[in-house]
């Protein structure tokens, strides 16, 4: 049975969606496994929001946003990284395999480095398998 | 419960092609609270806004979803068309299926469902949106423009001209940019300096403009329709109110700087104005070259100075300004040659590059419009022209910089007017797009030029010819006619790549804007809004934007204008609705996030002891709210209940 990982996505607004649509407009080819909420900062990533995605049976989080100094607010995603790594940290003390939990910061201009994010990404994730950790299970 | 409406868009065949569409709207309608889906072509056109408003009010819709293109394409318009139909412009969700669906993948069963899952998503979101109400501020009516070049120039004549009051900031003693370092300009072999000066003399004479020069950018706070910007002005130690401009101080000045004018190709004084038609024309000092900077010895200008206008004790000095509107028209610089060594830049003499020849044909450049080897007096009997240096290069520069053909068709005409020399122009292709380029190529063409099609390989010394002793070699391959040539010239002229000023990108920091990977300013849409960028109020004009000609800087410096302009000439606002706003019950005072909030939108009510946020201030980014441990500060649009619903109907399928 060929496993197709179902990845949440979450970009912010101003560079890695935009990046994201680059990707889009200059019509490269990748894997379709990440369905991708927008938010307007990497910054208003509660960690809450992982752990939910996971919960909800999500086989990976792939989290993009500005480079660090590039933040449209500023210094947003300078937080958003702090506190996104400490996630990190905490999800694999949970027992969360460190590899579903991905971030990665990708500017407006850098399409192709989405592509090839996500493609690795979803590649990674092919190979764990599907994550049964946080998973609800629905009675 | 809600009424939600989902239509669909094919966008012709662009995600028709790949997405079912109406399998997609058949789907939508199956979903609860979904009342009604439809699928139509071109759903951003007057017929599809319509089906919407339509079925808006058929069905008394109460949120309304659109799976089209990316919201960054199209949020805007169709929140205006829910909007006149009565409905509050945030209840509204975009449903990317083009830019991250159907245009990346070629698998319709795979976009389709992807499909599905983003529009379970939208519908779970829409439930929970709220309307939200806009609020208005004031807009300052002034604008900024940065940068004194041609495009900065035109960008404040337009403005001026509208009544509107410009702040002109350039960082070097004079407007005209680079443009004013030419001698002739292509097509038409106007003097450049005949048809800017003009301009220069407006800018300076136009009571609108203040004009900045010899000033930086040094901070930038604020948002579209209220920026504050601090400039520094640089200690000219000239006073400019005093001087006037007799230039006696230019004359006695012992000290010698490079000259950045003529391209270090000679040097210059220390007090000094860069040009004769500078603006404004008074001098100033360089204070690295400076005899009295460095040594402590000689002030021989302020003893000359009959208006006491020399002032060794001035300081840089600050200044506070608020415009409403900012232009970014800071050019470009040429892309530095010596790396490449196999043209020897900077190791033979005999190898200039565009810039350098443009200040020796300059009547007032430093040889005084003849064109001579570095000696100052050898005329050179052969030149060769060499183009593409660092352009369409994946080493270097992988794009075109577009006005190098041109400007190297223009030098071998102006060298076979000045000089009796055998003029080759070695190029890969000849570009010639504007209007009377193409005609201007074909006079090239009857005036004994030698072209050859072939990018120049290398530029050596070395030759077993003795009668090519001392002389340049080119090495090129003639590609018409297959053959490897070699060329033996005095002089050979580099047309290096265009590309963005050094610092660039610290400009680009300090105005939130993002750069391409070249450095190069982003616009918004490089085809529909090539002149705005992300961040709203701040817009871009010239070559910082890609390399470009002077008809095409004009048109964007008058463009740009037009784009602040319709900032500016309002006198209010609206503001972000999408703003932040604290739970006064759930804040429990540790103030968070007025430590961490960039724009200080919330405070401490210090009476409450809880924080409070200023709308006005607010930029909606989120980071309060998730530096929130009592989870007391809501985003409004993006809330958590909300972003956790969307993800929620994401994974569900």
């Amino acid at each position: 049975m060929d496993f197709e990982p179902r990845i949440l996505g979450i970009a912010c607004n101003w560079c890695t969606y935009t990046g994201a649509d680059l990707a889009g407009t200059t019509r490269l080819k990748y894997p379709q496994n990440v369905r991708t909420v927008r938010v307007m900062c990497s910054s208003r990533i509660n960690p809450s929001f992982i752990i939910r995605a996971f919960q909800l049976g999500a086989d990976g989080v792939l989290v993009g946003g500005c480079h660090p100094g590039d933040c449209h607010y500023g210094t947003g995603n300078l937080y958003a990284r702090r506190k996104l790594a400490v996630t990190k940290k905490i999800l694999e003390f949970a027992g969360m395999e460190a590899k579903r939990f991905r971030v990665e910061w990708i500017s407006a201009s850098e399409g192709k480095k989405y592509a090839e994010v996500v493609e690795e990404f979803t590649h990674d994730m092919k190979a764990l398998g599907p994550q049964t950790k946080f998973k609800i299970k629905k009675d | 419960m809600s009424r939600i409406g989902v239509f669909v868009c094919h966008c012709g065949l662009n995600i028709a092609k790949t997405v079912r569409v109406s399998e997609l709207a058949e789907f939508a309608r199956t979903l609860p609270d979904v009342v009604v889906a439809e699928d139509y072509k071109f759903m951003c056109s007057t017929p599809g806004q319509e089906l919407i408003q339509e079925d808006i009010r058929k069905h008394n819709l109460d949120r309304v979803i659109v799976a089209a293109c990316s919201p960054l394409m199209h949020e805007r318009t169709f929140r205006k068309v829910i909007e006149n139909a009565g409905l509050n412009q945030y209840l509204l969700s975009i449903v990317n299926v083009r830019e991250q669906d159907s245009w990346v993948t070629e698998d319709e069963d795979v976009a389709t469902s992807k499909a599905k899952a983003l529009i379970n998503g939208a519908v779970y979101r829409a439930r929970l949106l709220q309307p939200l109400v806009s609020r208005f501020i004031d807009v300052n009516p002034n604008v900024m423009v940065v940068g004194g070049g041609i495009a900065g120039i035109q960008a404040a004549l337009e403005l001026a001209d509208t009544g509107k009051k410009v702040y002109l900031v350039e960082r070097s003693p004079t407007i005209g940019g680079h443009m004013a370092q030419f001698d002739k300009t292509f097509p038409t072999l106007d003097c450049s300096a005949c048809i800017l000066t003009p301009k220069m003399d407006a800018v300076l004479q136009n009571s609108n403009i203040e004009l900045l020069t010899y000033c930086e950018v040094e901070e930038v706070k604020g948002f579209v329709g209220n920026f504050d910007i601090k400039i520094r002005q640089k200690a000219r130690y000239v006073d400019h109110d005093k001087c006037n401009a007799c230039l006696a101080c230019t004359e006695k000045c012992p000290g010698r700087g490079v000259s950045e004018w003529d391209e270090g190709l000679v040097r210059r004084k220390s007090i000094y104005i860069p040009f004769p038609q500078a603006v404004p024309q008074k001098p100033v000092i360089d204070r690295e070259s400076c005899t009295f900077f460095k040594k402590g010895k000689c002030r021989l200008c302020e003893k000359v100075c009959e208006q006491a206008a020399i002032d060794f004790e001035q300081k840089d000095t600050f200044r506070e300004v608020k415009v409403g509107a900012v232009i970014m028209a800071t050019g470009y610089d040429l892309m530095d040659t010596k790396p490449l060594v196999q043209y020897g830049y900077g190791k033979f003499p005999g190898v200039h590059h565009a810039l350098e020849l443009e200040r020796l044909f300059n009547s007032a450049g430093p040889t005084s419009g003849k064109v001579v080897m570095r000696d100052g007096k050898t005329e050179p009997q052969s030149i060769a022209i060499l183009h593409c240096i660092g352009s369409r290069d994946k080493n270097n520069y992988e794009y075109c910089s577009r006005v190098c053909c041109m400007y190297s068709l223009k030098f071998a005409h102006l060298l076979k007017e000045k000089t009796h020399g055998d003029v080759y122009q070695l190029y890969i292709d000849m570009r010639a797009p504007g209007k009377g380029y193409e005609e201007f190529y074909n006079r090239l063409v009857e005036e004994d030029v030698k072209f050859i099609r072939g990018k120049a390989a290398r530029v050596t010394d070395k030759t077993d010819n003795p009668d090519h002793a001392g002389k340049l070699i080119v090495e090129v391959e003639d590609t018409l006619t297959s053959q490897f040539v070699t060329i033996p010239v005095d002089m050979v002229v580099l047309s290096p790549a265009m590309k963005p000023r050094q610092d660039a990108k610290d400009m680009a920091r300090l105005f939130n804007l993002s750069t391409d990977k070249y450095g190069f300013f982003m616009e918004r849409h490089p085809k529909l809004a090539p002149l705005s960028t992300m961040t709203d109020g701040v817009f871009i004009a010239g070559a910082c934007q890609s390399p470009k000609d002077i008809p095409d800087s004009v048109s964007q410096g008058m463009g740009a204008a037009a784009e602040a302009l319709t900032i500016v000439v309002k006198d209010k606002m609206e503001l972000e609705a999408a703003t932040a706003v604290v739970n006064s019950a759930a804040c429990c005072g540790c103030q968070n996030c007025v430590r961490v909030c960039p724009y200080g939108a919330p405070m401490f009510n210090y009476e409450k002891n809880i924080s409070e946020i200023n709308e006005a201030l607010c930029k909606g980014c989120g980071l309060c709210a998730a530096s929130c441990p009592a989870s007391a500060i809501i985003t409004r649009h993006f809330t958590n209940d909300q972003v956790m619903a969307e993800m929620e109907g994401l994974m569900e399928i």
